[in-house]
């Protein structure tokens, strides 16, 4: 049964190519002088990649802070406030947006959130605050769907417990069910923040691009998926190889995120 | 000063509900304003006419082609790899270190992001084996990319099987693969077609992913050597370079449908599964 190991077999397909582009660059650049490195001018041979960095931490922290909080308060209403054929109807309707292509959320993005920001906050509009709020939004159905299955597997005798020794709802909920469900709702928010920080052509469209360390919320920045998606289309030889290892960088940081969410899911169930 | 118990509970709700209202409202907004601009724009000539002049005028036929190509492509290239290791995973192995190495790799690749998929299409099939943007090259990607959804599914719907249709079936004098053949797949088929269409709907959603391996040419494919676009290519091509925002809608409008109807059906065929098995 040969066919079983393809998946694996793709996997390290996968990880052996971009680290064998990549690799060989970062020690050839100096691993310091790529990471930390704060100008990146292909044409110069200067490949540093701290703004994009930079700019990647924060559209995706950014994306966290509009999803998380949403996209958890979802969930708990859902499970706990409204009777269950709301449930039944609203979460699959929220899993099936999840199919939108991003490209779709990057162009709303441009037209309609874009203006928006520079006519009420200022700065250019495409900038790292419009990525978040698209990120933001782009991982809600990621968030609502798995923290609702981990509410919902919470057993009800836990609620009970709570309820008659005269808790409210709420405090029910957030003393008791919350608590419960966390290791759940915390992979819920790992795997969306590994899904922000990878998001490519949406970020393109919304983020601006400019290659620079960003110093407000409203300036134009670059992110690490937009600068090898901008430039993999005409690079060659060392350029090439740096975008590269922009991607072994992301590789191994989203592949930490998987592990740290996988392990979390694993600690809920054997809990339970 | 400790806020009276009732009062917090009416504070929470209130804020929870809100929230909640306001994802809603927010996701709903995307498909209507998106359904709203572009729906004017398609028609049967939108539809099935040539783009013109980069795509400012003129349909979207070869993008709509290439859309049907190339996730059919990379089914036929996942759907045996995917059922096989879940037809491996569950009915000829225990669980053991290796099976759990195997799932392990399903979920590790299930979190690679798009982009990192597209620059190992581009050095692996596009450079290395000399393939050249082509529909084979992104249907090998893709392929990949949408083989942890099949394994997932397939799974699951392998194991809903209950076990006294193989114990029947063995001792019918049923081989181990002609139960498989005969039994096992049979009914797992409407979850193992559920994967098969989030699968698909990963695919059109695509573009990173396909922008690097498949190319992006208007042009019509004639074999799986030439490059197409995809419908997601064209209208990021159309958007990104402001060619035009009206074809721009118009394509996004055919997207945002499909993917929702190839969702709908994938979700329709699950609800079926599963009230068929509770029963």
């Amino acid at each position: 049964m040969l066919v079983a190991f393809s998946a694996l077999a793709s996997l390290l397909l996968i990880a052996v190519f971009i680290l064998k582009e990549g690799v060989p660059f970062l020690f050839k650049y100096g691993p310091l002088n790529f990471l930390l490195g704060s100008i990146w001018d292909p044409q110069a041979g200067q490949f540093g990649i701290y703004p994009m960095i930079v700019a990647s931490l924060w559209v995706t922290l950014g994306a966290m802070a509009i999803g998380a909080p949403l996209g958890i308060a979802g969930a708990i209403f859902l499970n706990e406030f409204v009777p269950r054929s709301v449930l039944r109807v609203v979460k699959p309707a929220i899993e099936l947006l999840a199919g939108i292509p991003s490209v779709v959320y990057g162009f709303l993005g441009v037209m309609v959130l874009a203006p928006f920001i520079r006519a009420h906050l200022g700065g250019p509009g495409l900038s790292v605050l419009a990525a978040s709020v698209i990120l933001g939004i782009m991982v809600l159905p990621t968030v609502i769907s798995i923290s609702t299955d981990a509410i919902g597997a919470v057993p009800n005798s836990y609620r009970e417990g709570a309820l008659a020794l005269g808790a409210t709802r709420w405090q029910s909920v957030h003393m008791v069910t919350v608590k419960a469900a966390r290791s759940g709702i915390i992979a819920s928010i790992i795997l969306a923040m590994g899904r922000a920080l990878g998001e490519t052509m949406a970020v393109i469209m919304v983020v601006g691009n400019a290659v620079k360390v960003p110093h407000s919320a409203l300036d134009s920045a670059r992110t690490l998926t937009a600068n090898i998606a901008l430039e993999m289309g005409y690079a060659t030889g060392l350029h090439r190889e740096a975008l590269f290892a922009t991607g072994v960088v992301l590789f191994v940081v989203i592949m930490i995120l998987n592990a740290l969410a996988t392990s979390a899911i694993k600690a809920g169930s054997r809990r339970s | 000063m400790r806020v009276p118990p009732k009062y917090t509970q009416v504070l929470a709700v209130t804020l929870l509900g809100g929230a909640t209202l306001l994802t809603l409202v927010v996701l709903v907004f995307i498909i209507v304003f998106v359904l709203t601009k572009g729906l004017p724009t398609v028609s049967a000539s939108f539809l099935f006419t040539v783009p013109r002049d980069m795509g400012r005028a003129g349909g979207i036929l070869p993008t709509l082609i290439g859309t049907v190509l190339l996730p059919l492509l990379a089914l036929v290239i996942a759907l045996p790899l995917g059922v096989g290791t879940a037809v491996y995973l569950t009915e000829y192995t225990r669980a053991t270190r290796v099976t759990r190495m195997l799932s392990f790799g399903a979920d590790c690749l299930a979190g690679i992001p798009s982009i990192i998929f597209g620059l190992f299409g581009f050095i692996f099939f596009v450079v290395m084996l000399h393939m050249g943007w082509c529909l084979l090259a992104g249907g090998l990607t893709l392929a990949i990319m949408i083989l942890p959804t099949i394994i997932r599914t397939s799974e699951e719907a392998i194991r809903a099987v209950p076990n006294a249709y193989r114990e029947v079936s063995f001792s019918l004098g049923a081989t181990r693969w002609e139960t498989v053949l005969k039994v096992v797949l049979p009914n797992a088929l409407p979850g193992i077609v559920t994967g098969i269409m989030l699968g698909i709907a990963r695919c059109i959603g695509e573009t990173a992913a396909v922008i690097f391996t498949a190319g992006s040419s208007l042009r019509m494919p004639t074999s799986v050597f030439d490059s197409v676009r995809t419908m997601s290519v064209h209208f990021y091509i159309l958007a990104r370079e402001g060619i035009s925002n009206e074809n721009a809608y118009g394509t996004a409008a055919v997207l945002i449908i499909s993917v929702l109807a190839v969702n709908l059906v994938a979700y329709g065929l699950m609800h079926r599964f599963i009230s068929r098995r509770t029963r």
